[in-house]
């Protein structure tokens, strides 16, 4: 609840921290498909000593966390921005925080099942 | 010059009277111009020769009061301030503008985007003064150098025309959206160092829909007539909330006079 | 003040907002507005991408062969094209992100000053517009690369 109470500013400033932030963390799961040959690098034993690598399994957790904070929330930002009577703004803003913690978590299940595979 | 002497246009008006179940729609008339003439000559030459039923607000001809704001060819003018043989066409249209309530014609209501701009406690507060004073003894007076001064300028010279208000991409679907306008002037008084009220001022547009609904699409400060620039202000005021900018005010002081 | 409300048909009209079709519209206003819409279109396309990347790659926990399966889908024509323009938003989301970012805190704007005639507002300057530039170029260039690395590899 005390996200919910959260000042537009404050969440402004969690808008530019993950974008900055999920760059970086993208930038880096990108060059894990292009340091070789990119149908080598998705075969099914590569990807799954992927999901072994400790690191890499942090990696794809916080982008999953990263992006689904900035992406639902911009999508709030454009929903809002569209209709402003109370019951649509409070739906909104439940809505985008379930499906920001749905695939959140949708995600971590793959990475907790593929990293015991 | 004679060819410009007998230069003539169409003006096409929007009209509209909600009062008597008009529908909307539009009306021609040919207008004699010539290269000074602006749109609001034509419209008062319409008024005078064609149809005073031709509904308008102005008032000073000079974009000054800012009462003459229209759509002239599909952007946000001032009627005053747009000479006809600028905008190239033969055919010059005219329409209420964008994002206001129509009254009649091109007449829009101007109360909700003042109602915005008061919103934003637009006058100065500082502790050090009350701000109902009765007695002009008790007046003072601030010292300020010209940098100072500099710094809000251009800000002031808002003459809420409201062309910005209309402009903008997030007033076109949001009320409660403050606008260009009202949030330029809310940098205008932080930016000014007789002002100390920033706390509050903050606290009013740090809100869902207040400053944050904005995201620089620029489109307020291309139509400003008045070269205010409601988007530098804005951006300059989100990075000092931010505080990733510092806004390097020394708060005046009183200066100090004599009673007789 | 007494607006004019008695008429219920036309209250749609009569508030005068330009909706939807407001910010629908970049071709007016120049490139600033284009920015605006182009950063907007391509983060929903983005995030339906990325609802969709997380819903395939998890594929990967019915097996081999669910895997490979899902692997197929994205080798097609379209699937490529698709990977190719999320190459294009994603790079033009972020370069222009972070133009946004700096510009939003008040960086790269000009200083406030005493306007004169003709009133070009200082904010809607070159390095603003540049920045845009260089945001479609790049994205442009990150398509052209990405569909070097997959077609080539393909055909
Ligand atoms: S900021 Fe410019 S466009 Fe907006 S109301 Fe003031 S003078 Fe008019
Ligand atoms: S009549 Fe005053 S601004 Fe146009």
């Amino acid at each position: 609840m005390a996200l919910l109470r959260l000042r537009e500013s404050q969440i402004t400033k969690i808008h530019y921290l993950t974008g900055i932030l999920s760059l970086f963390a993208v930038a880096i799961h990108i060059i894990f498909r292009l340091i070789m040959p990119f149908g080598q690098s998705l075969s099914y034993e590569n990807v799954v000593a992927n999901y072994h690598n400790i690191f890499y399994v942090i990696l794809l957790e916080s982008i999953l966390v990263l992006i689904s904070i900035h992406g639902f929330n911009g999508l709030r930002i454009i929903l809002i921005e569209l209709r402003q009577l109370h019951r649509w703004e409070s739906t909104i803003t439940i809505l985008v925080l379930i499906s920001m913690v749905g695939v959140i978590a949708y995600g971590t299940r793959t990475i907790v099942i593929a990293s015991g595979l | 010059m004679s060819n410009e002497d007998n230069k003539k246009v169409i003006l096409k008006v929007y009209r509209t009277n909600y009062n008597k179940d008009d529908s909307p729609h539009y009306d021609k008339f040919e207008v004699p111009v010539k290269r000074w003439t602006t749109v609001l000559d034509a419209l008062l030459h319409v008024k005078s020769y064609s149809d005073s039923s031709v509904g308008i607000r102005y008032s000073c001809r000079m974009a000054s009061c800012g009462s003459c704001g229209m759509k002239i060819n599909g952007r946000p003018s001032l009627a005053c301030y747009t000479k006809i043989s600028e905008l190239k066409d033969d055919v010059v249209v005219c329409e209420p503008l964008p994002n206001f309530p129509r009254i009649r014609d091109l007449v829009s209501d101007f109360s909700q985007f003042f109602s915005h701009h008061k919103n934003m406690k637009p006058f100065i507060q500082n502790d050090k003064v009350s701000l109902d004073i009765d007695d002009k003894h008790d007046l003072v007076e601030f010292e300020q150098t010209h940098e100072d001064v500099d710094r809000y300028l251009q800000f002031s010279y808002c003459i809420r025309c409201g062309l910005c208000y209309s402009a903008c991409p997030t007033v076109a679907t949001d009320p409660k959206f403050p606008g260009p306008q009202a949030l330029s002037q809310a940098y205008r008084y932080e930016a000014d160092s007789r002002d100390d009220s920033k706390k509050t001022r903050f606290n009013i547009i740090d809100e869902r829909h207040g400053i944050w609904r904005c995201h620089f699409a620029g489109s307020c400060s291309v139509v400003c007539p008045k070269g205010v620039d409601p988007a530098l202000g804005i951006q300059l005021l989100k990075g000092h909330m931010l505080g990733l900018s510092k806004n390097n005010k020394k708060l005046s002081n009183l200066r100090t006079k004599n009673k007789e | 003040m007494g607006t004019v409300s008695n008429n219920k048909e036309n209250n749609n009209i009569n508030s005068g907002r330009e909706g939807v079709r407001g910010w629908l519209n970049p071709t007016r206003y120049g490139w600033e507005r284009v920015s605006y819409w182009l950063q907007r279109l391509t983060g929903l396309f983005l995030l339906v991408y990325f609802v969709g990347h997380v819903y395939e790659t998890s594929s990967i926990t019915n097996g081999i062969d669910a895997w490979n399966s899902m692997l197929e889908l994205t080798q097609t024509i379209g699937g490529h094209i698709f990977l190719i323009l999320v190459i294009g938003t994603s790079t033009f989301h972020t370069v222009n992100g972070i133009r946004l970012i700096f510009t939003e805190s008040g960086k790269g704007l000009g200083k406030p000053g005493r306007p004169d005639y003709p009133y070009n507002p200082s904010s809607l300057n070159y390095i603003q517009k540049s920045g845009i530039w260089v945001a479609l170029l790049l994205a442009c260039i990150a398509m052209l690369y990405g569909g070097m690395v997959l077609f080539g590899e393909g055909g």
